[in-house]
């Protein structure tokens, strides 16, 4: 019996006694007694005792009987001899699972005089279906046999039990329909734990964040020291070659760390004076109908996929700036078309919005009071703004440039195509520099052995990333957060 | 009187205005005002020069190159042997360019001995007329022998060059369509058999190492099943946590850090999610590399945030009013939040739902690290199956080094953007429809 039947199936009983449940509340007269929650209260509750307890145990029975059969597969497996082809036990395993599922496949009589060794056996699963690796042994087939038949038993087991469940909560949810039974809250109940589960969620991603790289990076670090991980100025990690363990690369981050942060900087550069300028022009200066065609559009900008970005610096920026060079130096193109300073000036156009519209409500928050003292006093609008409003909103606005910067700092796509993949450590904005957003993503495409330092890298790397970025970000709240309270 | 003469005998005596600078203050207010245009203009320019970057390269790709041809399906060239009775496999190794290329040689009166030319003819029409052929006889064996007049896909490069995109004054051997070449397309143009029509294929094509005949087909319905999977997880369970936090949590430790995580979480890099998906839902729990299944999951949990934020924005909204009017008759809390809070809240949380997915639609860098990268010609029927994205597919193409690719990959970009302005002016359209300003 399939699970998605025995699903189906529970699903169907908590129906049924749902609709019975509401009706038998509904037409229950006992004695004009007020009854403490409504008809659909009741269904409902028999309809949660009937199919949560069974879902929840046919999840746990189906997660146990995997790893059962996997443990009685591995207790049965010969001792390896070194002859083996296959080298690791958890290929064998895969194997053995691929030949189980196989024999689900076969028809009665094939099974009957089912062929005893792998070589007869490959090509009818294959015929039917089941692709199999060839280096299939013949000790395998009567461990996949036991575990098809242990399989099966199983899942019949843990099918019938579910069901019980389901039968039993639902009679036991619709034999204590009273007046005095109180559905509402009991269902009230598990409506609000759900709602707590749901918001836990975000909890458990960040633990899964964290956990997850940290478990890679203590690996990586068993191979790669800290220090020359975190020190070193040469970044060469050479290729993660299966079965060539020899080949031990350099994993320096200075390169990369120099790339991103001076990246960032020339973003910032340009988009801090462009983003800062136009949200001091739209929150004092502009009018109303100005104020509402171009903010929206300059929005789009932060609309726009990062993608469409990097691209629009691949194709259009970069060639743009290596024929400017040539033409200004008259053919040597010193600017190449993927250097730091394409690569800034695109991510810069893409963070103007982010600090326009950040800063827009940070200026428009600072109160009137303050500019009307000050413009009563005779100063001109921009003095106003300079000496005033600006430094009442400066730790917003700090603020908001540090959410910016984190930004720039975590952004991969304008990078991987426009910043170009040499890890160089130097200061000419008109070379290419890497950051380690590309060096993740470089890491990580394409086949990929996951006990490689090579691969584990990324996991370094990626942590290395969060840990900067979230610093900043808690600062850069913390220090919004803070400067609201000034005012409100 | 005497106040006359007063006031006319003072006035001299006044002290000359103090020169306060206003000239140079006043100039420094209109350089200020200046800054703040220059400002505003640069952000236009450039958003202007990426659009008009994208439309400029990419509005050709939405039309190809095409030619007609009467094309012989010849027994003797498809099933020399005639064993395609019993070997099923003769149908789909025939050659087929083979009869494309025997028609064309016919219609441009090519002698059939005229090798050279007949390599030059070859390269006229796309390869993937085997393809388009060998669907048509398979479905249809009875076809075999008759002939059948088709459109059939031009070579790149003809393509480039029939929509002038390849300067054809330079000496035919810097560039890739002969002389001979752009003499026949001007002979099949001029006759009508050689035009240009709407290009299916960009929305049907999956991978493919020819540009023409290469398209958005798997990652179109990659990218649709990752939307449908990020809004039927991350809608219910963002609401559900905005309604835990924002309705019934109790201010204390614990709704503090889920607070401070969400925001965090919003501003985490979108590749450091990629690592997660990789770390997690590959290597531990062993879903398939490449699924769109991971994809969407992966893009949930980046999504969550946004819509957790909007959706709490949406019910703190709802004026305290309701609620107390909704707890004064009797309502339990829970009826109150989901029989009267939610439903005033709801325009304003379909409105931070469709950006946020708007939003997980451009996203790039997460799906390469699960590997949604990868070469997959085969439509995906299910979530489970090797899928590539709308994005991921821009990011492929742009990484290829054909001319006709960047046409693609601009082409893509426009189809891109056109879903995100649907989604966002929808969002817009909902909020000025239905906001309610209390």
């Amino acid at each position: 019996m399939s699970t998605l039947l025995v699903f189906i199936i529970v699903i169907a009983i908590g129906a049924a006694a749902y609709f019975i449940g509401r009706q038998r509340a509904a037409s229950r007269g006992d004695g004009g007694v007020k009854a403490h929650s409504l008809p659909h209260y009741h269904g409902w509750w028999a309809f949660l005792l009937s199919t949560l307890p069974a879902l929840l145990f046919i999840v746990i029975w189906t997660a146990g009987s995997s790893v059962y059969l996997e443990r009685k597969a591995i207790s049965e497996l010969p001792v390896h001899n070194e002859s083996s082809v296959i080298a690791s036990q958890g290929l064998e395993l895969g194997m053995i699972s691929g030949i189980a599922r196989g024999l689900d496949r076969l028809t009665e009589v094939e099974r009957q005089n089912l062929p005893q060794t792998f070589a007869e056996l490959r090509p009818l699963l294959s015929g039917k279906g089941v692709a199999l690796a060839t280096e299939g042994q013949d000790f395998m087939i009567p461990i996949a046999l036991e575990w098809n038949k242990n399989a099966k038993a199983a899942v019949n087991m843990g099918a019938f039990i579910t069901i019980a469940l389901a039968l039993g909560g639902a009679i036991f949810g619709l034999s204590g329909i009273t007046a005095r039974r109180r559905a509402r809250n009991n269902v009230e109940r598990i409506i609000l734990g759900a709602l707590l589960a749901a918001s836990t969620i975000a909890i458990l991603t960040t633990i899964g964040i964290v956990l997850s790289m940290l478990f890679q990076t203590v690996t990586f670090f068993q191979s790669v020291s800290p220090t020359s991980f975190l020190f070193g100025t040469v970044w060469d990690p050479r290729f993660a070659a299966a079965g060539s363990g020899g080949s031990q690369g350099q994993f320096g981050l200075i390169p990369l760390l120099a790339g991103t942060l001076y990246i960032a900087f020339v973003a910032m550069l340009f988009a801090v004076p462009v983003g800062l300028f136009a949200a001091i022009y739209m929150a004092e200066y502009a009018s109303r109908g100005v104020r509402s065609v171009v903010k929206p559009l300059l929005e789009v900008l932060a609309g726009i996929p990062t993608i469409v970005y990097g691209f629009f610096a691949l194709v259009t920026v970069g060639p743009f700036l290596r024929d400017l060079s040539a033409a200004l130096s008259g053919g040597y193109a010193f600017i190449q078309a993927q250097s730091v300073l394409t690569a800034g000036i695109v991510m810069g156009v893409m963070l103007v919005p982010f600090v326009s519209s950040l800063s827009d409500d940070i200026i428009t928050a600072v109160p009137r009071s303050l500019r009307d003292g000050s413009l009563g006093l005779g100063s001109t609008q921009s003095e106003t703004i300079r000496r005033v409003v600006l430094p009442a909103a400066l730790p917003g606005i700090v603020g908001a440039l540090l959410l910016t910067a984190s930004r720039a700092i975590g952004e991969t796509m304008i990078v991987v195509l426009a910043a170009g993949v040499a890890a160089n450590l130097n200061i000419n904005p008109f070379d290419a520099m890497t950051t380690i957003t590309v060096k993740i993503v470089n890491q990580l495409t394409g086949d990929l052995e996951f006990n490689s330092p090579q691969t584990l890298v990324a996991f370094a790397l990626g942590l290395t990333l969060f840990f900067i970025t979230l610093a900043m970000n808690i600062f850069a709240l913390y220090i919004v957060r803070k400067y609201r309270e000034q005012y409100e | 009187m005497t106040d006359a003469t007063l006031i006319s005998a003072s006035a001299p005596a006044r002290p000359a205005r103090r020169d306060i600078g206003l000239k140079r203050r006043y100039a420094a207010e209109r350089r200020f005002r200046l800054y703040g245009i220059a400002a505003i203009a640069v952000g236009l320019f450039f958003l202007v020069a990426l659009l008009f970057s994208v439309f400029s390269n990419g509005y050709t790709a939405f039309w190809q190159t095409e030619v007609n041809l009467a094309i012989k399906l010849d027994p003797k060239i498809i099933d020399p042997d005639n064993a395609r009775a019993t070997n099923p496999n003769v149908l789909l190794t025939a050659n087929y360019p083979l009869l494309a290329r025997n028609a064309l040689a016919e219609k441009l009166g090519v002698s059939m001995s005229d090798k050279v030319a007949l390599r030059e003819l070859g390269k006229l029409f796309s390869d993937g007329v085997r393809g388009q052929l060998r669907e048509l006889v398979i479905s249809n064996p009875a076809l075999i022998g008759t002939t059948q007049n088709l459109w059939v896909l031009t070579g790149a490069d003809i393509d480039s060059a029939f929509k002038g995109q390849i300067d054809l004054s330079v000496d035919q051997a810097r560039r890739k369509v002969s002389d001979v070449q752009v003499g026949w397309m001007n002979r099949l143009k001029e006759e009508g058999v050689m035009a240009q029509r709407f290009n299916t294929g960009l929305f049907t094509f999956g991978a493919s190492s020819r540009p023409e005949t290469s398209g958005l087909g798997v990652a179109l319905i990659g990218s649709l099943y990752m939307m449908l999977i990020v809004l039927f997880l991350s809608l219910p369970i963002g609401v559900a946590a905005s309604i835990y936090l924002e309705e019934y949590a109790k201010k204390n430790r614990l709704t503090d850090i889920i607070e401070v995580n969400i925001n965090n979480l919003a501003a985490v890099p979108s590749i450091v999610f990629g690592l997660l998906g990789l770390a997690v839902f590959i290597n531990f729990f062993h879903l398939p590399r490449s699924a769109s299944l991971v994809g969407g999951l992966v893009l949930t949990l980046m999504t969550l945030p946004t819509i957790i934020i909007a959706t709490r924005a949406a019910l703190r909204a709802v004026p305290p009013s309701i609620r107390a009017a909704a707890l004064g008759i009797g309502a339990s809390r829970t009826q109150m939040v989901f029989h009267h809070v939610l439903p005033l809240a709801a325009p304003g949380i379909l409105t931070g739902t469709i950006i946020g997915l708007a939003h997980a639609l451009g996203e790039t860098a997460p799906l390469l690290l699960i590997g949604m990268v990868a070469f997959v010609a085969n439509t995906p029927v299910t979530p489970l199956d090797p899928a590539t994205a709308l994005p991921v597919q821009i990011y492929m193409w742009a990484n290829e080094a054909e001319r006709a690719f960047v046409e693609r990959t601009s082409g893509a970009i426009i189809v891109l953007l056109l879903f995100l302005a649907v989604m966002n002016i929808t969002a817009i359209i909902l909020r000025r429809r239905f906001e309610r300003r209390w």
